[in-house]
């Protein structure tokens, strides 16, 4: 068992989200970067789909009740095991009776803003409609589809059982930069609107760099910049929209929909962050500024293909190291 | 069909007129557009009509057959394909959009008459906070509010926003009024409101930019039922008068 021994609000049980039920209104939630969890899971040889606990607010901290292995990958945020440091992205043995803390992320301005905390087998919460994660609207998911607070017990389906520990990987951030002038990057499809906007308001999207604002979370981040001008009012009906849509409300701050946006909405859509592009945005702190890259639809899908190459590579090295002698025997 | 903000990589052919445009609803042939490398976008062309809706709805069935797409799900006269694989090339996507266009040149409406289901509700009144400024801007009184909303028989065109909600057709247009300047953080499970020209019962608590006349209980969503949303697409609901308190 695992007790949430800080009150930070916001931290949730995230998978890889819920797939297939937005017919019935249900988005996807998930976590905030996927690569994250994915690479986390498989460090500890978990499903790729396990779920994990996603941290956003510093400091965060637990105590294992039980013996247990964990991978922390995500943002970087000084972690300590008692008073032991622990290195970002690594495997690590806990035992019961131990305190793991967080602290605020590092790494200057290329620290991230959330860490995934991983645990060996997943989070063991049930299955909702096919996820374990948090559906905050609706309140089902995740741990009793609520962000976690004080004194929540966790269980990880792989506590008290044996996992290799002690290795790690390389970021993706370092393994995959993408930036533009010295400042964090993503690649975008124009949408449905685009062409409704000002020649000078496009220009001006790819050109300028747009600040995350205070008002950003799981739902969207709110950007600030050169206010985007439609050539005339555009007026549309409900549509289904996913998680990457920049959306252009009337006062032309754009809007960028992330994991637990609704599956529907009705404003302008200037574009699309491409999905492989996501995670970096997931970890894109508050108050930070970020370039947008004009994408053609093989870029997209050959952006996809990198990051899908990485988590491969990262496979190959982890069996390497699940497969290896164990030191001393045991 | 007309292509909305081709990739980059389109042929110029694929492009036309309406990529230069500011007012991409107009014209009679239907869009296509890109929701990143998650989706597509087919929007009908015309207007907002039940005729349409249920040839997306005739659309959605047959694509949800389709193996390169994870779910077809109706909007409003539109319908999102979310794939389960992108496809691997702009070629690959283009035949996919021609098929798409095909599919809805051939498909005929779909008919859906599912149950209808009444919902009683109290109008005005704490429930109905924003009721007022529906007076206010249609110049109707409360008991004609009232008369207008509860009288149609209203078709569930689409499920969205969030889990259980349904987006309803048929509002009579008298009582259309804009969404709030300022939406309200919260309103409960339950409320009725009205933005602009739709109508609809919120089904669970969170922010809103409608305006509220109403409250009804009614459970729309449990995630432990198969499927979990209690109405679907072609049910009908009608709103019983209650209450209204002035």
């Amino acid at each position: 068992m695992i007790e949430v021994l800080s009150s930070a609000a916001l931290a949730t049980v995230q998978d890889q989200g819920r797939k297939g039920s937005l017919r019935w209104g249900v988005g996807t939630a998930g976590a905030m970067d996927n690569l994250a969890l994915a690479a986390g899971n498989l460090l500890l040889g978990n499903d790729a789909n396990a779920a994990a606990v996603e941290v956003p607010v510093f400091p965060f901290k637990l105590r294992f009740d039980a013996d247990c292995a964990f991978a922390l990958t995500g943002a970087d945020c000084a972690a300590r095991l008692d008073e032991a440091p622990l290195l970002p992205w690594w495997v690590h043995q806990a035992h019961a009776g131990q305190t793991l803390t967080l602290g605020l992320p590092q790494g200057g301005a290329q620290r991230g803003s959330r860490a995934m905390l991983c645990l060996a087998g997943g989070v063991d919460v049930p299955e909702v409609l096919g996820s374990r994660s948090t559906q905050l609207r609706g309140a089902f998911g995740g741990h009793e589809g609520r962000a976690l607070r004080r004194g929540d017990v966790l269980r990880a389906v792989g506590e008290g059982q044996s996992c290799r520990t002690g290795f790690g990987l390389v970021p993706p951030g370092l393994s995959l930069p993408l930036q533009v002038d010295g400042v964090p990057a993503v690649r975008v499809l124009p949408a449905a609107e685009y062409p409704g906007f000002e020649e000078a308001s496009r220009a001006a999207f790819w050109a300028g760099e747009w600040k995350i604002t205070a008002q950003s979370d799981r739902y969207g981040y709110r950007l600030d910049g050169e206010a985007l001008r439609p050539i005339a009012p555009m007026e549309m009906r409900s549509h289904g929209i996913v998680p990457g849509v920049i959306q252009v409300p009337h006062s032309g701050q754009p809007i960028i929909q992330m994991r637990d946006a609704q599956p529907s909405g009705g404003y302008p859509k200037f574009g699309t962050v491409i999905e492989a592009d996501l995670w970096r945005l997931g970890q894109a702190p508050i108050g930070s500024r970020i370039r947008f890259i004009e994408c053609s639809w093989d870029e997209a899908v050959a952006a996809q293909d990198e990051v899908e190459a990485w988590l491969d590579r990262v496979r190959r090295m982890v069996d390497l190291h699940r497969s290896s002698p164990r030191p001393g025997g045991r | 069909m007309s292509r909305r903000a081709a990739p980059k990589a389109a042929p110029k052919a694929n492009s036309t007129a309406a990529e230069g445009g500011g007012a991409p609803r107009e014209g009679s042939a239907p869009s296509v557009s890109l929701l990143g490398t998650t989706a597509l976008l087919f929007e009908a062309p015309g207007e907002l009509a039940l005729a349409s809706q249920q040839r997306i709805w005739s659309l959605a069935r047959e694509t949800q057959a389709w193996p390169e797409v994870r779910e077809a799900v109706p909007g409003m006269n539109n319908l999102m394909l979310t794939f389960e694989r992108p496809p691997r090339s702009a070629e690959a996507l283009y035949a996919l959009e021609a098929r798409l266009q095909a599919a809805w040149d051939a498909a005929l409406p779909l008919p859906l008459e599912g149950r209808v289901v009444e919902l009683p509700v109290v109008y005005g009144g704490e429930g109905g906070p924003h009721m007022a400024d529906v007076v206010a801007h249609t110049g109707l009184s409360v008991d004609e509010i009232v008369e207008l909303h509860s009288t149609p028989v209203y078709p569930v065109y689409a499920l969205g926003s969030h889990p259980g909600y349904c987006y309803l057709g048929g509002m009579d247009p008298r009582i259309a009024t804009p969404r709030r300047k300022v939406p309200v953080l919260s309103i409960p499970g339950g409320a009725v409101s009205i933005g602009g020209a739709q109508t609809g019962v919120s089904a669970s608590a969170g922010p809103s930019g409608w305006n509220t006349i109403g409250s009804t209980t009614m459970s729309f969503f449990d995630p432990a039922q198969d499927p979990p949303a209690k109405l679907q697409p072609g049910d009908m609901i009608r709103f019983r008068v209650q209450g209204v308190i002035r």
